[in-house]
């Protein structure tokens, strides 16, 4: 395929995902911010007044790059892990097997829809946010990027999680037992210097809190972990991740006989 | 003349150790109308999963118009049209969407794509429901939408597995005259079924599959040629008499209007006519008892087990 054709197949690939995540509105975009009003107004207003400052800040400034951070990983992760492990159910995916579109353009398309769906829903929990506090951007190239390489990585992990999965329960568990406790654990809702040392240790092999402390430190300035390393493990993660999901493709497992 | 599919041994194991492809070898001409035949699980699915890269060969080789599969997969690709034996498209999207988006991942630009599908479900009768959901759609419409899918890229070679199955009578006969006219402007088809009238009426050529083997390979004309009998039904105008003979033919009364002849290849039809009519039987209708390649795929295929 020339350049232009795979443009067009990217392109189509993207339409077709975004107009998958909108039409469906009322289960992609709008839990998202209906859980982060929840939080706001529990873990913000109602506990957080009576928590006090957080790293120099208040509690609900604190928690806000977190829950935005929760908002984009999670929905990188589900879109693409919903959509992929869907046209493989209904057998849809064949559309794009059977064509000429080469496996670094499908990826791609379902990355970037990914990441679009994790960046709509960021805006949309970040414009609650304004209601309950706020928010001045401290470095706005490190939010950029930060949430650019974090929605890939995540959308990546998706789509493995999407290959391997054989039915319904299996794109719900990696989100259900592993995402959401490491989210948890990752700093969201605390800062490393309120653990122990060894718990804060322990906590360093989480790779959601380099996420979360450096789209923290985007956003207010401080941060519990190096930024260097915070890039460096994301970049390293994303890296691997694309590099596994192409050896998913060429070689065929699960989607091919 | 490049031939529109060349396949050279093609093998394939699958992970369980089955063999459902044990070195095959075929060739599909432009322009043909080419049936592939064979029982339920006999491999023909698993060729045309190989051709169109959905199941991955073991050994062999597939050219698409000189194309090989291994060297340039997308050049091969962009030459194969194919109509699967399941849906699979999404049942939630519109018809238009999934024909204009099959375009798009063959590089077709919106426009030239939109125009494409508009002709293609305009022609299939599907275009008044291009804008409500697929899963709404009978069987025959998701069969005739899965159709024009596979053609909006324009392929040079289609292939259908089992197109009609489950399309009532009426329904096959249009897609039948819509798939003879693409025939007839050049493209080539390849066709599965298990209606063999089907295959008997479209096309030209015949592999016959059976246990991932190949065990015909001929002309239609040729293998219906070496049919070496047929058996005839005659309707009677008037009740026919106790016992009916007729001399060098089998014959066998089924009931009082209905009467079985076998003809033997070298005997004619006429000579049951004459002999009918000298015994004051009239006759008002004559039909063949199964259909010709039926009777041969049949033999083909029990001779093979």
């Amino acid at each position: 395929m020339s350049l232009q054709e795979q443009w067009v197949a990217l392109v189509t690939i993207l339409r077709k995902e975004v107009k998958r995540y909108l039409r469906i509105w009322t289960q992609t975009l709008l839990p998202s911010a209906i859980t982060m009003s929840l939080y706001f107004v529990i873990f913000g207003s109602l506990i957080g007044s009576r928590i006090g400052d957080m790293g120099g800040f208040t509690y609900m400034q604190f928690v806000v790059p977190g829950l935005i951070m929760m908002a984009i990983v999670t929905n990188s992760y589900s879109n693409v892990v919903s959509s992929f492990f869907g046209s493989k159910f209904n057998h849809s995916v064949e559309e794009l097997l059977v064509s000429p579109t080469p496996n670094y353009i499908i990826l791609l398309g379902y990355v970037i829809g990914g990441v679009s769906r994790g960046l709509l829903v960021a805006v949309i929990v970040t414009l609650v946010s304004l209601f309950f506090t706020d928010l001045h951007i401290h470095s706005f190239t490190v939010v950029v990027v930060i949430v650019l390489m974090t929605s890939i990585l995540f959308a990546l992990a998706g789509f493995i999680n999407a290959v391997y999965a054989n039915n319904f329960d299996d794109i719900s568990i990696i989100p259900t037992f592993v995402l959401t406790p490491l989210i948890y654990l990752g700093g969201v809702f605390y800062s490393m210097d309120l653990l122990p040392d060894f718990w804060a240790t322990v906590s360093k092999l989480n790779p959601l809190v380099y996420v979360v402390n450096a789209f923290r430190y985007g956003v207010l300035g401080v941060s519990d972990v190096s930024l260097t390393v915070a890039f460096g493990m994301i970049a390293v993660f994303t890296v691997a991740a694309w590099c596994y999901s192409m050896h998913l493709l060429n070689t065929g497992k699960r989607l091919r006989q | 003349m490049i031939p529109a599919l060349t396949i050279e041994n093609l093998t394939k194991q699958y992970a369980g150790g089955f063999q459902a492809l044990k070195g095959i070898s075929l060739e599909v001409q432009h322009g043909d109308f080419f049936a592939l035949l064979g029982p339920n699980g006999a491999g023909k699915s698993t060729t045309i999963g190989v051709i169109c890269s959905l199941v991955s060969k073991t050994s062999g080789k597939v050219a698409v118009y000189g194309t090989d599969i291994d060297e340039d997969f997308a050049g091969a690709k962009k030459n194969i049209g194919i109509v699967p034996q399941e849906f699979n498209f999404n049942m939630f999207e519109q018809p238009f969407d999934i024909v204009v988006n099959q375009a798009g991942y063959y590089g077709m630009p919106k426009a030239l794509a939109s125009q494409r599908a508009e002709q293609y479900l305009r022609e299939l009768g599907l275009w008044e429901k291009r804008h409500v959901p697929s899963r709404m759609l009978s069987g025959g419409m998701k069969r005739r939408l899965m159709i024009a899918r596979a053609l909006v890229h324009n392929p040079r070679l289609l292939i259908l597995d089992e197109p009609t199955a489950g399309v009532d009578i009426e329904m096959r006969r249009s897609m039948w005259d819509f798939l003879q006219k693409l025939n007839r402007e050049g493209t080539t088809i390849i066709l599965t079924t298990h209606y063999l009238e089907e295959a008997e009426a479209l096309c030209r050529n015949i592999a016959i599959i059976n246990h991932g083997e190949i065990v015909e390979n001929s002309s239609m004309r040729d293998l219906l040629r070496r049919l070496h009998r047929e058996v005839f039904i005659f309707d009677a105008v008037d009740d026919l008499p106790d016992a009916v003979a007729i001399p060098e033919f089998g014959v066998r009364r089924i009931d009082e209007r209905t009467l079985e002849v076998e003809v033997e290849k070298g005997q004619h039809i006429n000579e049951v006519f004459a002999a009918l009519s000298q015994s004051g039987i009239r006759i008002s209708s004559m039909r063949n008892r199964a259909n010709r390649l039926e009777e041969m795929f049949v033999r083909l295929v029990e001779g093979a087990k």
